[in-house]
């Protein structure tokens, strides 16, 4: 029997979604996660906030398996990620891409041929198709021009931006992004945030983004999730995060001047 | 102990999911450019010196006139071939190479180009070490021969030119009593040397934790570990096979 086009669309989403169930890690005696469950909605982005030092990026690491965890289940569709075999984790891994903080460029290839890695490792496609592929994504980042420039010679936001472009060179259905406007001036950071949300859109993945930045959260965020302490204490859609009485939250989002006036209306 | 536990899985982590042939190969070649070919000039002015150096001192400590001259040429050669070439070589090369392939891995590390590789489901211990110890493996032994013949040739030109000893006697003392499991020694020590330096700079260089302090404390500890390692194994071969 043929699916109806919501029912695909539905099963797809449920591929796409990315489920953290009571993760708990530590580093030597310090515990850093303390039984963190999140539900990632799919085609959405889904922003990881809170103070520094609560565990975000720890976190986010933990979902994409570069930190072991202690206890815990972290979900790629109904895939278990540690549970699965290698060859599937690889596999599930060729279907992540991720934005590191400082870009994590490599330092001795070009604009191109960063973007071209992921391409070059695991794609089976020809020269001129990997060819096309990246530069259809550097021109998607605006950096058609640069394509042949050294990471040293290319700004923080260009680095970022050919981050993004590498991330997504795979067509990955998850996009994860460690602080991607840190460190960068308000104008370049928003260019950054909406290049990432019409990127997710475009593409239909499930972007996950870590950041203390409220303009972030307001400019870009759909889904957020609150952590302190290493607990998760709020999760919801933005447009709630505004009205919540979970007093935590509130110190964080009414902290700033700025989010004082927008709350002041 | 533990440290020794973590090596020891980062050793077996590098023999694990293997990328394409054609990935290792393109790697392997520039790691030899880098870690081989780069180091030759260096090996080049120490060992011909060091045989010089070698030949003029043995002349001077050689006081008797019953000691044949002849043996100036013996005793460099033996020098060169079973400890001077190899080991003064090595901890050259862990000067060199090793300092660098722990500097570069540490700053992989803390710029998260390591996390990147592994995000993207590469074994970043396999891709990125695994070509520098086979690089190492296939051009350090090329250079302790090199620096043997140069040593060996740097006695000759001192020892001729100081009027030390005549051409024909450092020719026939080179000849004389050579032991042929002398020049295999200097083989094994040249492997052996080849994979301490390289596995213990790629640890040292891969868990480096922190900022551009810990990549040049990394860098150091690589360096100084990795000439312990070599005394050490110079001394156990040496019992095992001499």
């Amino acid at each position: 029997m043929a699916l109806s086009h919501n029912q695909s669309y539905l099963i797809h989403l449920n591929i796409m979604s990315i489920r953290a169930v009571n993760i708990k890690k530590s580093f030597g005696d310090i515990e850093v996660l303390k039984g963190v469950s999140a539900d990632f909605v799919a085609g959405q982005t889904n922003l990881i906030i809170g103070s520094s030092g609560t565990g975000k990026s720890v976190f986010l690491k933990c979902i994409v398996g570069l930190f072991p965890i202690n206890e815990g289940e972290i979900f790629y569709g109904k895939r278990n990620f540690h549970q699965v075999s290698l060859d599937e984790q690889k596999k599930i891994r060729t279907e992540i891409g991720m934005l590191f903080q400082g870009g994590a460029l490599f330092d001795s290839k070009t604009v191109f041929e960063n973007t071209a890695f992921p391409l070059i490792m695991r794609a089976k496609m020809s020269k001129s198709e990997m060819e096309d592929r990246v530069m259809f994504c550097l021109k998607r980042v605006g950096l058609e021009k640069a394509a042949h420039k050294m990471p040293s010679e290319i700004s923080g936001g260009m680095k970022k931006r050919v981050g993004i472009a590498r991330a997504i060179v795979m067509q990955p259905d998850f996009l994860f992004c460690d602080e991607p406007n840190s460190g960068l001036d308000p104008q370049t950071a928003i260019m950054i945030d909406e290049l990432i949300r019409d990127i997710t859109h475009e593409n239909n993945m499930t972007t996950v983004i870590v950041t203390h930045d409220m303009n972030s959260v307001m400019t870009i965020g759909e889904h957020v999730i609150f952590l302190a302490d290493g607990y998760k204490v709020w999760e919801g859609q933005q447009k709630d995060i505004l009205d919540t009485d979970v007093k935590k939250l509130n110190d964080f989002v009414f902290t700033g001047v700025a989010m004082q006036k927008y709350k002041n209306g | 102990m533990k440290s020794i536990g973590k090596f020891v899985l980062f050793i077996g982590k590098m023999f694990r999911q293997f990328e394409s042939p054609r990935v290792y190969l393109r790697l392997f070649i520039d790691e030899c450019m880098l870690i081989g070919i780069d180091s030759v000039y260096l090996v080049v002015i120490i060992s011909s010196f060091i045989g010089a150096v070698t030949a003029v001192q043995t002349a001077f400590n050689l006081v008797s006139p019953l000691i044949p001259l002849y043996l100036i040429g013996t005793i460099v050669r033996d020098m060169t071939i079973l400890e001077l070439a190899p080991t003064i070589t090595a901890l050259v090369f862990a000067g060199k190479v090793g300092s660098s392939i722990a500097g570069g891995l540490g700053t992989m590390r803390i710029t998260e180009q390591v996390d990147a590789l592994e995000v993207m489901g590469i074994n970043s211990v396999s891709y990125l070490v695994l070509p520098k110890v086979l690089a190492a493996l296939f051009t350090y032994p090329m250079l302790v021969i090199l620096a043997a013949f140069l040593s060996i040739t740097g006695g000759y030109l001192a020892g001729t030119l100081a009027g030390l000893l005549t051409p024909e006697e450092y020719v026939y003392g080179i000849r004389i009593d050579f032991i042929q499991f002398n020049v295999s020694f200097m083989l094994i020590k040249a492997l052996v040397f080849a994979i301490l330096v390289t596995t213990i700079s790629a640890y040292k260089g891969y868990y480096t934790r922190g900022g551009a302090l810990e990549v040049g404390r990394a860098s150091t500890q690589a360096v100084t570990n990795s000439c312990i390692a070599i005394l050490l194994a110079d001394y156990l071969l040496a019992q095992l096979l001499v």
